[in-house]
């Protein structure tokens, strides 16, 4: 029988099956500092032993600082943020499990550097308990985000329970015009199907929008596919992925490498596979976009206007509206690029990669940020992409155009280490989610693209890249 | 597992849809390696006036008084009443840790983000998916609400509902079954799995 992609990368997986609920065998599961502590504690008190500590990698990234860091955890001021990435290093170390340490240069954002180990690899399942972990689907990997209490499933038994998804497909054909990215899609698609638009559904991204697409920008579409409420965002292998994947340091060789590309050349969906629901997107038709809400499905191009609640017939959509034009000071009908910016941040799981910080560097090169930015941020995603950033001399545009130049982290994506928002700023921010407080309690978080922070940090307002 | 069998209470209702777990519990009590003690500051930020810090005396701190929690008319309620897409957001289990926390067992809504729907029964929470219909009814409706998950109910003073919930989750929930403990009577069969798998899949 024709299957989908997501049908078949299950299908390699099944342990057993009963009543409804599958237990699948995990192949990867990528481990940080936050959704773990308590996971490790359970298995201790359960006094059962770990599955297998090959499947397991560990990396601190949500609460380290992205400023001077030479003495590793001791760096954490802060002691309750210090504490956890401690544990995260005792149980790495009780359990055997391979850590990459806050001073290793190899550190960064878990889904930064499962990629760029080779961590990640087609065809493979990877849980992470972060909602992000769909940003692994780019490379043809089943990869969702668990809870903690599957992570430490996962830790005891290798497997986890699973309810098959339905599918979606997403097909994008056409060309992304001029510094349009894969993460005006991302919102473009959020903004069009909603927020909860995939919710129990895997989505594949397709098209001939997609083939073009680079990986990086595969991994910020997949990435966000959990904005759209989907269990997981999946793009199938091509060339690009085997391209992308060989000679990393946990890629296969030799034999192994030869026997792994002919599996992944039949990771995609069969031609006449069935899928529940399919989208059909002209991508020469999406302009950059901007989050002007409290939700990534409130967005609208650059040189729209915030909506009216008034002019809403859906009640419960129009309280939403007045709540979140209440929550993030804007008037009904505003003109996006009227609206003044105090801080810029460039940096999160979905756009820290150096593809994001090449477009970023290329609209700030010789210019400066404005006046009104009281601070700009570019924050690598990993130790590796920041070495790569600076040999092509990126950090030095930044620097001579006002930006700081960080330490890899999550950083201002959610404010739990040292950056954060003040309440009352408001930021272009490349990342992810512009929930109430999320980059720091009564702060306003706009999503942008990295060619679009930058040209706003320029401009000290919302702006496409040409005005 | 907390095992979940029955509830009667009145629900707290909290009118906005697409709650993430962000204002749940805020990430500045992430910072936690325990499990226990995120009640007092679940929903944070709109609960208090002022801005909520890791050990701080939350009984003495400024509270909102226009937020539902803390409308004394609902103290005690053990049903959450929300609207559509509750959970999205974070994976974070600290919400419904903090839910469970305070007092909530079930929680009532038209959907609900996947990852926080799974962590809730892994937290002996009920999560219950109602039409909008349904919900938009039970926001005017003050009285007693009893349910019954055997029988899959929700019921008000005249009418009764019901609800849908896969039949091994139900099972475990019923009878607060450990989720490892089971999966580990396959081990032998997980075992023979991924010999098979690394045969196939030496790379791995
Ligand atoms: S960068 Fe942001 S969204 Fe990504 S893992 Fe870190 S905190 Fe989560």
């Amino acid at each position: 029988m024709a299957e989908t992609l997501y049908d078949k990368l299950m299908s390699a997986h099944i342990v057993r099956e009963q009543d409804g609920a599958t237990l699948i065998y995990i192949d990867r599961q990528l481990i940080h500092e936050v959704t773990s502590p308590q996971a490790f504690e359970g298995l201790t008190l359960s006094g059962r032993k770990l599955w297998r500590n090959k499947s397991n990698l560990a990396v601190p990234d949500h609460n380290v600082p992205t400023t001077e860091r030479s003495s590793g955890v001791n760096s954490i001021t802060d002691p309750v943020s210090r504490l956890q990435v401690e544990t995260l290093d005792k149980n790495c170390k009780t359990f055997d499990i391979n850590e990459i340490q806050m001073n290793d240069i190899r550190q960064g954002i878990v889904h930064v550097i499962g990629p760029e180990q080779g961590a990640t690899l087609p065809g493979m399942s990877i849980v992470c308990g972060d909602s992000h972990t769909t940003t692994h689907g780019a490379l043809g990997a089943l990869a969702f985000g668990i809870g903690t209490s599957e992570v430490e499933h996962v830790l005891a038994t290798g497997c986890l329970w699973q309810n098959k998804a339905k599918n979606m497909k997403i097909e994008v054909n056409g060309d992304l015009g001029d510094n349009i990215s894969a993460k005006d899609l991302a919102l473009y698609v959020i903004g069009k199907i909603g927020t909860a638009g995939g919710t129990g559904f895997a989505i594949e991204f397709c098209g001939t929008a997609i083939q073009s697409m680079s990986i990086e920008g595969r991994m910020t579409l997949c990435n966000m596919s959990i904005e759209a409420g989907a269990k997981v965002g999946i793009v199938a292998v091509d060339d690009k992925t085997v391209d992308y994947v060989k000679g990393r340091p946990f890629t296969p060789i030799d034999e192994n490498w030869d026997l792994a590309l002919e599996y992944w050349k039949t990771l995609h969906s069969d031609d006449d596979a069935h899928f529940d629901e399919s989208i059909v997107i002209d991508a020469s038709m999406i302009k950059p976009q901007v989050t002007w809400g409290t939700s990534p499905e409130m967005v609208v191009d650059i040189n729209g206007s915030t909506p009216d609640p008034e002019k809403e017939k859906d009640q419960v959509k129009a309280e939403s509206i007045r709540n979140a034009l209440k929550y993030i000071h804007l008037k009904p009908n505003t003109s996006l690029s009227s609206v003044a910016i105090d801080k810029v941040f460039i940096g999160s799981c979905t756009n820290s990669r150096i593809e994001d910080l090449r477009i970023a560097a290329s609209v700030a090169k010789g210019k400066k940020i404005a006046d009104n930015i009281k601070l700009a941020l570019v924050v690598p995603g990993s130790g590796l992409v920041k070495q790569q950033a600076e040999a092509e001399g990126l950090d030095q545009i930044f620097k001579d155009a006002g930006f700081e130049w960080r330490e890899p982290g999550c950083s201002m994506c959610l404010a739990m280490n040292a950056d954060k928002l003040e309440p009352g700023e408001r930021c272009a921010s490349t990342s992810n989610r512009n929930f109430e407080g999320r980059q720091g309690q009564g702060s306003f978080t706009h999503l942008v693209s990295p060619a679009i922070a930058a040209a706003s940090a320029i401009a000290g307002h919302f702006s496409g890249v040409d005005s | 597992m907390k095992k979940f069998t029955s509830l009667s209470s009145i629900a707290m209702p909290l009118d906005r849809a697409n709650i993430d777990t962000d204002a749940i519990i805020p990430k500045q009590f992430l910072k936690s390696i325990k499990r226990s003690g995120f009640g007092p500051n679940l929903f944070d930020e709109w609960r208090y006036l002022d801005h909520g810090e890791v050990g701080m005396d939350n009984s003495i701190r400024p509270i909102n008084t226009d937020f539902v929690l803390n409308n004394p008319q609902y103290s005690g309620a053990q049903i959450l009443l929300t609207r559509r897409n509750f959970g999205c957001g974070s994976s974070r289990e600290h919400a419904p840790w903090a839910l469970e926390d305070f007092g909530f067992r079930a929680i009532i809504a038209p959907s609900f983000a996947d990852i926080f729907y799974n962590n809730c029964f892994k937290n002996g929470i009920l999560p219950i998916v109602l039409s909008h219909e349904i919900v938009d009814n039970l926001f005017k409706y003050s009285g007693n609400i009893v349910i019954n998950l055997e029988d899959q109910t929700v019921k008000t003073q005249n009418q009764v509902f019901n609800f849908d919930v896969d039949a091994e989750r139900k099972r475990r929930l019923l009878n607060g079954l450990d989720d490892i403990g089971l999966t580990l009577q396959y081990e032998n069969q997980i075992r023979s799995f991924e010999t098979e798998h690394f045969n196939k899949f030496p790379w791995l």
